[in-house]
């Protein structure tokens, strides 16, 4: 077994080995990203296209490589090629500070601005940041939109939504969630193709550019790719990739001029921006300074989110676990099969289809799904510790509420009830602790609490290093007082009470 | 008339017959103690008696209540029996999550409607009575086996039932707990209460019983 083990081991490594220096290329990019950036063939889904693509395969033909295509999620790219999964990421990356800062980065090869999308009816009236005070703008997280939403929340109190993809900000502003959304060019054009609701404003409010990712060690090949790039702007095969993806426009002549010159602001020329956040990169601790209130806000919503959906739980888990003790055949196989469902399906597949599913017949604000999902998903394991606690409550303590002349009624609430709850108290601690902590899989439905938070603060500053610590201490910070409180409320209530 | 008139009593646990064809009356201000060994039966008849076991035949009768064969009674049929009936546990059974004080109540108030505050005095009244006044506020896990019994059937007395069912009262007291017990008792049959006491005590039997039933495995053995 050991040997096999070993044997599996080094070939994998061997395979990893040769992949590097027998003439691949790996390429690293989420195909969940969609056309025009790359998404499964529909003719044969084993292979991608997409305009990253085509790079690739440009850069891995002027490098005498096969290029070869390694899936990963959008928002592990940067640590993913600095562990080496890949040779050189290409999937939508925007050029930052902070990715200069950590990575071997390219020269940008494309150029796109920020849009403003709002349903074709509000076109007249939500036109810029001012228009829309108050209201709720969505975006993709840990992108430069989300950097700039968040500086208009600042200056003109809108309403950032964080969502983890960028198909439903769009479908979410069709349907009337949100007010607008904001992202780049690429993403808005093809947003307003699938929503004909909707419609892309003119205003501009800020540039950026695609580049392509490789670990720092790889200095020496990004080099290399600088100069395959260069090559391909001023012979048009880059022109003709964006072409053939409806892509090019003239915003592209004019960034590969300031490229080809060698233009200031980071190598190879991404001058182009004109925010001057995107100049300077900041250091770890400013920048976990400067998030501090964000992630306060985040903290907030955990715990505000996890003591509101605990008290769904507790409600509805007393209630099926009465339910199942007390009620007669139909309704006991009623409630056993939603506690199955509900225990035997991912809360995240619950939250998607409370938020998403549900669209075509009731729109949840995300906190309202939020609160359902987690409340209801708990609320089912809720009930399996107040059945055993009931059914452990002391068959004479029954007898003798009986022999008093209470109803069943009134020994379950006055008897039965509080003793099981006593019982219950720690499980259910433990499970408030949980739901603290798994209240940061509702970021899917748009909702930032703390970790997302985290998330995207790690993403701009490209280091999990210290926002991992601060995140840490505050969940600590949230769920420490909680088991102390269980443990002074079960010293307090508990005493005496046997099954 | 009877307070209490058991007649032709079966009771069975599946198939097995645990009380068989059992007769009994017992009088306004009458001990009446059912003696016999572990598993005679006694405290079986006396859980019928109680409504916490269904009867296979016969019937039980206390002032216009009726029990017979069939489901245990619920709703009013329940109220209306414990209206006439008390019960003190072997092992107590004190609710494990209140006060003394409030396990003598929390009848009065939630099952006849009285006023909390006059529950309360009643009940502080009734443990004083019994000599255990001063652990009103003690949770049961707090008392000894004796105080335990005294809050047992304060408890038991707050409904005011003509009729009350001690089990096994002694088992759990020390000799000389035991003779106050068994003045305890006495005086609350001297005050016209009916109490059934299951018991292998002789020395309590024969200190405080006005009659005893002898049973053996479930069967009336004599008188």
């Amino acid at each position: 077994m050991k040997a096999a083990a070993v044997v599996i081991v080094c070939g994998l490594l061997c395979a990893t080995l040769a992949a590097q220096e027998s003439g691949v290329l790996r390429y690293g990019g989420d195909a969940e990203g969609g056309a025009p950036f790359m998404e499964a063939d529909p003719n044969d889904t084993s292979r991608v296209v997409g305009f990253e693509v085509d790079v690739a395969s440009l850069l891995a033909a002027g490098l005498g490589r096969t290029p070869r295509f390694v899936q990963v999620g959008f928002s592990s790219l940067d640590p993913a090629v600095e562990r080496g999964d890949f040779d050189i990421g290409l999937s939508g990356i925007e050029d930052n500070p902070g990715r200069r800062a950590r990575l071997a980065v390219t020269v940008p090869y494309y150029e796109f601005r920020e849009v403003l999308t709002v349903r074709r009816a509000d076109a007249a009236r939500f036109r810029s940041f001012a228009d829309l005070r108050g209201r709720r703008v969505a975006t993709l997280g840990a992108t430069q939109a989300a950097e700039t939403l968040e500086r208009a929340r600042a200056e003109h109190g809108v309403d950032p939504v964080i969502y983890e993809d960028d198909v439903h900000p769009y479908t979410d502003l069709a349907v009337g969630r949100v007010d607008a959304v904001l992202l780049d060019a690429v993403l808005a054009e093809r947003g307003v193709r699938r929503n004909a609701s909707l419609a892309n404003q003119p205003a501009d409010l800020g540039v950026g550019h695609y580049v392509g990712i490789l670990a720092p060690r790889d200095a020496a090949l990004r080099d290399r790719i600088d100069g395959l790039l260069r090559d391909a702007m001023r012979d048009g095969r880059l022109q003709a990739i964006f072409t053939r993806w409806g892509m090019w426009n003239q915003d592209q002549p004019r960034l590969y001029a300031r490229v080809l010159a060698g233009a200031p602001g980071g190598p190879g020329g991404s001058g182009g921006s004109e925010d001057p956040q995107l100049r300077t990169p900041e250091s770890a601790s400013a920048a976990t300074l400067r998030y501090l209130p964000a992630l306060f806000r985040a903290a907030l919503i955990t715990l505000t989110l996890s003591c509101v959906s605990m008290l769904l739980a507790v409600a509805s888990g007393m209630m099926i676990a009465t339910g199942r003790v007390y009620g007669g055949g139909v309704l006991r196989a009623a409630l056993t099969a939603w506690v199955e469902l509900v225990r035997g399906t991912p809360l995240l597949l619950q939250l998607f289809v409370l938020y998403f599913g549900l669209e075509a017949f009731v729109q949840l604000p995300a906190l309202v799904a939020a609160v359902l999902g987690l409340g209801l998903n708990y609320g089912a394991y809720e009930s399996e510790i107040y059945r055993g606690a009931l059914q452990a409550v002391a068959p004479g303590q029954l007898e003798a509420a009986r022999t008093l002349g209470f109803t069943t009624w009134q020994t379950l609430r006055l008897v039965r009830g509080p003793q099981a709850f006593k019982f219950a108290l720690a499980p259910m601690t433990n499970d408030f602790v949980a739901l603290l902590k798994d209240s940061s899989l509702v970021s899917m439905v748009t909702v930032v609490e703390l970790t997302k938070q985290t998330q995207i603060l790690a993403a701009n500053i490209g280091s999990w290093f210290l926002p991992g610590l601060v995140c840490a201490a505050m969940y600590l910070a949230l769920s420490l007082p909680l088991a102390r409180l269980a443990r002074r409320l079960e010293r307090r209530w508990g005493a005496g009470i046997h099954a | 008339m009877s307070a209490l008139a058991v007649r032709d009593l079966r009771v069975a646990r599946g198939d097995r017959v645990v009380v068989h064809q059992v007769s009994f009356d017992a009088q306004p201000g009458e001990l009446l103690a059912l003696m016999g060994a572990s598993g005679s039966g006694k405290t079986t008849i006396l859980r019928a008696v109680a409504g916490l076991e269904p009867l296979a035949s016969g019937t039980i009768e206390t002032g216009a209540v009726r029990l017979g064969p069939g489901p245990l009674p619920h709703g009013a049929a329940l109220r209306a029996l414990h209206a006439r009936i008390g019960m003190v546990f072997q092992f107590h059974n004190l609710f494990a999550h209140l006060t003394a004080v409030h396990n003598v109540w929390l009848a009065p108030v939630h099952v006849r409607g009285e006023a909390r505050a006059s529950a309360e005095r009643t009940a502080r009244r009734l443990l004083d009575e019994l000599g255990v006044g001063g652990r009103a506020d003690a949770r049961p896990h707090e008392l000894s086996g004796g105080e335990a019994q005294r809050v047992a059937i304060a408890r038991a007395l707050a409904m005011d039932p003509p009729v009350l069912l001690l089990d096994e009262p002694t088992a759990s007291l020390d000799p000389e707990r035991r003779a106050d017990l068994a003045r305890t008792v006495r005086t609350l049959v001297e005050g016209g209460r009916t109490v059934l006491a299951a018991t292998h005590d002789a020395d309590f039997v024969r200190g405080c019983a006005d009659r005893v039933l002898r049973l053996e495995a479930g069967r009336m053995a004599g008188e």
